[in-house]
């Protein structure tokens, strides 16, 4: 037996160097992360702190006063949860279905990959593009006028991805075993997915939907010839009525109406950022606590 | 898989003679008619699809046959739609404006959006990893129109500032916006492709001596290279529809850049900005559901492309 060879394992300068070059990359990667975040973080800050000295009871809970250049936000608000509501209720019920289709149903086959090619563009034709189908489709065709439910229709149809790819991602995150332990007890396929697949993966889902509200509070373009209008005096009655809406009410306010408050717009992008920011935070810790729950 | 489809039903077959294998029960209708509803909501995307291009092009069309072109509409960049005697309608310009924008956005945010995918991917670990995971996502949430806010009252003044420039809604404000909103999108589009290499080759190279650097640059960007480009494809794909952040930030002025502080106009921001002046069925509204088509129509081969060469790698 020879004995070792002390320098065996003493690192070379060929490690050395690794090592170094390594070191280097790790903080040049490091920082353009860091120069990607802060300015986003600053800009942040900057709406906070001048935005909120508007934010009141009062500001959430009145309406627009002395031609829009004072007062509340609370029709524009009452607005947005309108148009969310009727939207969820319209994309969520396909939007799962779908997802159940491709994940439960579908083979491997060029009609799947056609239909997950028509998702991925439904979510990227451009949002101006959905307003102008939205017009031509529910407002003029289908005749609803502009409002609420040709606007939410716009909307649902736009964000329904968001559903259906969180969906299937949690049905497929079901091991297959269980599915294979229901039939072979005799279970039919539905029977399978709704005692067995569904009830496994209820809070992926419902990550999905709270992510799809975020998205569909913050779209301006698509509801601003459907059913979203600048100002009404009116709060909405029916799915039939016009309304205002939280984003549409940021973009008049910024630029549409000379001599407002400066604190106002400020005032609007804050509350629009923090629902939409709630609503994602809560989707990312419900899945992280879905993540530590998980038993498999 | 028909097995499902087979089932015994647990009620009946007691009661029958044996040899009566005729399953169709209640639950066998119940679950043919879910397949059924399934089958058609899982459609639905084709359909809508479908139903944008139709309905788009029903309303442009029009112009699209009788009056337009195409010379004149996609190479001159002369746009004035609301002058009564002679309207002129070429999208050249706002062509410009648009690859302008998006060109540079792609700029700021390509670099960096790859950087940040890397670290996040395989520099970073454990709590600082979900931590800045969590916030790029929470990034890619702002909605558009507050970018165009942020566009027009904090980085318009910025720019005046910094640059000594009349007016800061410009190529620059409007590229820094979009690739600020494009990068948290395409920083989790790239660290998905990353993710998806599969932890065996990260191994094996580490195994071979090699160091997390090396790992990286000669194992893990190869074999995520498809992924990495159908990501890039994506946020370009966003940039170009962008609405509401360039309809607020770039100026809005019908002009072919010179300079970065150039005042532009998109494609998009016109159809928003000026489909509320525009008469139903009239020419300047069928000619904004024409840019619609054309804006469609370009979305749709990027996304294909996007997926044709994500797939790439599946098979390779």
């Amino acid at each position: 037996m020879a004995t070792a060879n002390p320098t065996m394992f003493q690192a070379s300068d060929l490690n050395h160097h690794n090592e170094r070059v390594q070191r280097r990359y790790r903080l040049l990667f490091g920082l353009m992360t860091l120069l990607l975040i802060t300015p986003v973080m600053l800009i942040l800050g900057t709406l906070v702190v001048k935005g909120g000295g508007a934010i009141s009871w009062e500001f959430l809970l009145t309406a627009p006063t002395d031609g829009m250049r004072t007062g509340g936000v609370f029709p524009a608000l009452l607005g947005t949860i309108w148009l969310v509501t009727v939207a969820l209720i319209l994309s969520v019920p396909i939007g799962i279905f779908a997802a159940i289709y491709l994940s439960e149903y579908a083979g491997d086959n060029w009609f799947t990959r056609t239909i997950n090619l028509a998702i991925i563009n439904l979510a990227g034709v451009p949002s101006i593009v959905h307003a102008l189908f939205g017009l031509g489709a529910f407002v003029l065709f289908f005749e609803f006028g502009t409002s609420i439910l040709a606007a939410s229709l716009t909307l649902a149809v736009m964000t329904m991805p968001v559903v259906i790819v969180a969906t299937r991602e949690s049905l497929q995150a079901v091991p297959p075993a269980f599915r294979e332990a229901c039939w072979n007890m005799g279970a039919t396929r539905w029977q399978t997915i709704r005692r067995v697949v569904l009830p496994n993966s209820i809070t992926g889902i419902l990550t999905g939907v709270i992510l799809e509200v975020s998205r569909t509070a913050g779209e301006t373009a698509p509801i601003m010839f459907t059913g979203a209008v600048f100002f009404t005096p009116f709060l909405p009655q029916s799915v039939f009525d016009q309304t205002m809406a939280l984003s549409l009410h940021l973009f008049v306010t910024a630029t549409q109406v000379p001599g407002i408050e400066e604190q106002v717009p400020f005032g609007v992008a804050l509350v629009l950022i923090a629902l939409v920011l709630t609503m994602n935070s809560v989707s990312i810790a419900f899945r992280m606590w879905l993540r530590g729950k998980k038993k498999w | 898989m028909g097995t499902g489809t087979q089932a015994l039903s647990n009620r009946a077959t007691d009661a029958r003679p044996a040899g009566d294998f005729d399953r169709r029960n209640a639950d066998w209708y119940v679950d043919k008619l879910i397949a059924g509803v399934v089958f058609v909501c899982g459609i639905s995307a084709i359909l809508f699809v479908l139903g944008i291009f139709f309905f788009v092009t029903k309303e442009g069309i029009g112009f699209v046959f009788e009056k337009m072109d195409f010379r004149e509409f996609l190479l001159t960049p002369y746009w004035s739609p609301s002058d009564a005697e002679d309207p002129e309608y070429g999208i050249l310009a706002l062509m410009a404006g648009t690859a302008s924008v998006t060109g540079l956005a792609m700029l700021v945010a390509v670099p960096f959006s790859l950087g940040a995918a890397i670290y996040i991917a395989e520099f970073a670990t454990g709590k600082t990893r979900e931590a800045l995971k969590v916030l790029v996502e929470l990034l890619a949430a702002i909605p558009s129109v507050v970018w165009g806010f942020i566009g027009l009252v904090i980085m318009n003044p910025l720019l005046i500032k910094w640059f000594d420039i009349p007016v800061g809604l410009c190529v620059l404000n409007a590229g820094i916006i979009l690739g600020l909103m494009a990068a948290p999108i395409m920083t989790s589009i790239a660290e998905d492709a990353l993710k998806a290499v599969p932890d065996r080759y990260r191994e094996a190279a580490e195994a071979m001596g090699a160091t997390r650097w090396q790992v990286i640059y000669k194992v893990v960007l190869p074999a995520a290279k498809n992924g990495l480009l159908g990501g890039v494809l994506l946020g370009v794909g966003r940039g170009f529809g962008e609405t509401m952040a360039v309809l607020m930030a770039t100026g809005h002025a019908v002009n072919i850049p010179s300079s970065i502080f150039d005042s532009v106009r998109a494609l998009t921001a016109t159809i928003a900005a000026e489909l509320g002046e525009a008469v139903v069925g009239g020419e300047h509204y069928q000619v904004l559901f024409t840019i619609g088509i054309f804006l469609f129509l370009i979305t749709f081969i990027i996304n294909l492309s996007a997926d044709l060469i994500v797939r790439g790698i599946r098979k390779g």
